[in-house]
């Protein structure tokens, strides 16, 4: 069984969901950001998305998109991320790591070198936010053979025709794009998830993930009710950016704000069934 | 989702691309689930337009009469002597409505969004054109209309921004990544992710997620059927060479489409050499890039060895761009056109030699074209004929021309 799987099925076994927080490779620093990886877990990360930084990331935000420039500007890169990981690793044997971004610096990586050395390094799922399932033939058979996750993103705009389509090949769990909009503007209604999620649920087993615009604890609760998991981005990189001093370099408080946040949307996540 | 392939004419250049929008390796449909659909519903609804009469002779009218086609076929006859070679012939799109080849596929594509009942207009632009030829037919059939502009273009191309605002449009000022065209993109695709209902992204060259490199071909394609029956007129035969600058392609792919099977014409596309292609700064995507994926096709770009996306540079913000369309890229490499590259300075030094022989002032971009014409015309034979686009007049320019000579206006 994958790493994800195995995270699901006990969180399943506890009758949580999962919350899933993000931080941008190398934002602002190769340090910081491993620190706040390390860290993670212990402030109740149940798995971890990384985010490998890309000049042009068309479906990201302001905030994720001045993450991306910051952490360009401090090194990062394709290999440089795959060695957070690498790091991460070496005390973490358990809490599944994603990687999420675009696909070009993949190519240019080469799509099977890719994958052997993320699978090598510890990475156990990829989501690639430019590769629809129409051109998924480029990186998903290289995936399947390391043995990664392949996680695909349904959005309220993929309509029941296509569902099949999209979920056909995904593993690991479904990402739903919880608004028809880029990362961290806004959050969908407890009424559209209500009806988006099990209409989801009719083309899959797979656990699902709600993303884009989860900024609170509140909301990631509201997510885990309707699905499996929250995935937080946006709303922790503003903290992380709050810290940075006037050259963007990280402050004494930047890891420890940023998993206190973390922190509190654990506790969301924990709490929001118990709330019914 | 992608269906049977169509038929492929094995000998015909021109029945790309197939049914997955791909030109050899190259095109595509590399954008956000969000997106997805609504790519697929730009060309479902652009496939039953292509086979409706009604649409082509409602476009045709359009272009008669408002855009002001056919544009002529002009013999450049002072410019000739004075290169003494070859005859040069300038198709001169930069006589449509709105200055530029812009128009054509802006007319054909607001037709394409009446039809699919959408009641907003996005685009992009870099040099302005785009974005001027948008405004404008937004205003003709009372669309809302946002243009996307990199902050620096604004600065760069004040008249055009100016023109957009009279004729109703927001431009807004684009600061993330680098602010110029290629960010004036991601966010034209960030607005239409967010709007997914009602709007329309038109996109301005023969770039993005497939249709649209088709399409603005197919609607630029009428600058080289035009040239082609010209030419036959004057000249009864077909020409030695066609030229044209690229930026994304719409204007080269709308010239050289006509030529593709004729194989004794040479097809130059030129691209923005910049400072020159020694010192990296320059836009010149097929000279010196290599393939990758951005704005959801797969073509030649400009990047690092770790596939991030470089600063394009040139004189011309319409070709300020890192990639290029994805017919160019395969064209490229089964090395049906030339890919060549023009510097600032030569494309300057073109942009006064027109102006003076021909009274013509072309707009940067074709000055670029014209840079090589310059180069080639006067080796070949004066029975010889080139065939240049001359796809947008230098109004445009005029500033930033003369803040290049060191004149204060």
């Amino acid at each position: 069984m994958s790493r994800i799987a195995a995270r699901f099925a006990a969180l399943t076994q506890e009758g949580r969901g999962a919350l899933i927080p993000f931080v941008e490779a190398w934002d602002p620093d190769g340090a910081t950001s491993l620190a706040l990886l390390r860290g993670m877990p212990g402030a109740g990360a149940d798995l971890i998305e990384i985010g490998m930084p890309f000049t042009d990331p068309m479906a990201d935000g302001p905030t994720i998109q001045a993450a991306g420039k910051r952490a360009l500007a401090a090194g990062a890169s394709v290999p440089a991320a795959l060695a957070m990981v690498r790091d991460f690793r070496k005390d973490d044997a358990d809490t599944p790591v994603v990687l999420m971004g675009y696909l070009n610096p993949i190519l240019s990586y080469g799509t099977d070198r890719f994958c052997t050395d993320a699978a090598a390094s510890g990475v156990d799922g990829l989501i690639v936010v430019d590769l629809p399932p129409e051109e998924a033939g480029l990186l998903l058979p290289y995936a399947a053979t390391r043995g990664l996750d392949f996680i695909r993103l349904v959005a309220p705009t993929t309509d029941d025709n296509r569902l099949p389509y999209v979920l056909d090949g995904s593993s690991g769990f479904v990402y739903y794009v919880s608004i028809a909009g880029i990362t961290g503007t806004r959050f969908a209604t407890s009424e559209h998830l209500a009806q988006a999620i099990p209409r989801v649920r009719r083309f899959t087993n797979l656990p699902i993930a709600v993303g884009f615009g989860v900024r609170t604890p509140g909301q990631a609760a509201q997510a885990v009710r309707a699905a499996d998991a929250a995935v937080v981005a946006s709303a922790l990189i503003d903290t992380l950016a709050s810290t940075l001093d006037d050259q963007g370099r990280a402050g004494p408080v930047t890891v420890r704000r940023v998993l206190d946040q973390v922190r509190e949307l654990a506790e969301g996540v924990r709490e929001a069934r118990l709330n019914i | 989702m992608s269906g049977p392939e169509r038929p492929v004419l094995l000998n015909s250049l021109r029945s790309g691309p197939d049914r997955a929008g791909r030109f050899g390796d190259f095109g595509g449909r590399f954008v956000a689930e969000t997106l997805m659909p609504l790519v697929l519903e730009v060309e479902r609804a652009y496939r039953a337009a292509k086979d409706d009469p009604a649409f082509h002779a409602q476009l045709r009218a359009y272009l008669t009469d408002y855009v002001g086609r056919p544009s002529p076929l002009w013999f450049a006859e002072r410019l000739t002597q004075t290169l003494g070679g070859a005859k040069i012939y300038f198709k001169r799109d930069e006589l449509n409505h709105t200055g530029s080849h812009k128009a054509n596929n802006c007319m054909g594509q607001i037709l394409l969004a009446r039809r699919m009942g959408k009641t907003r207009i996005i685009a992009e632009t870099g040099a302005g054109q785009h974005g001027v030829a948008t405004a404008t037919m937004c205003a003709l059939f009372g669309f809302p209309c946002t243009i996307y502009m990199g902050a620096v273009d604004v600065e760069r191309q004040k008249p055009n921004v100016f023109r957009m605002k009279l004729l109703g449009a927001e431009v807004r000022p684009v600061t993330s990544g680098a602010a110029t065209l290629k960010d004036a993109m991601n966010e034209a695709m960030r607005d239409w992710v967010a709007n997914v209902a009602d709007t329309y992204y038109l996109i301005g060259t023969v770039a993005g997620p497939h249709p649209y490199p088709m399409m603005v071909r197919d609607f630029q394609s009428v600058i080289g059927e035009e040239a082609k029956v010209q030419l036959q007129e004057c000249e009864g035969r077909l020409p030695d060479a066609a030229v044209a600058c690229i930026g994304g392609g719409s204007n080269a792919m709308g010239l050289f489409y006509a030529f593709l099977d004729d194989p004794s014409v040479r097809l130059i596309g030129v691209e923005a050499g910049g400072h020159g292609l020694e010192t990296g700064s320059h836009a010149a995507s097929l000279s010196g890039g290599r393939p990758g994926v951005l704005h959801g096709n797969r073509t030649y770009l400009l990047q690092n060895d770790d596939g991030q996306i470089l600063e394009a540079h040139s004189i011309s913000a319409g070709l300020d761009y890192p990639g290029v369309g994805p017919e160019h890229a395969w064209l490229h490499d089964i090395g049906r056109v030339e890919y060549v590259a023009a510097t600032d300075q030569e494309a300057l030094e073109a942009f006064q030699l027109c102006t003076r022989t021909e009274g013509i002032i072309p707009a940067l971009e074709p000055a670029h074209a014209l840079a090589h014409v310059i180069r080639i015309a006067p080796g070949m034979s004066r029975n010889a004929v080139i065939v240049m686009n001359l796809c947008g007049r230098g109004d445009k320019d005029i500033f930033a021309v003369a803040d290049h000579l060191g004149v204060a206006l």
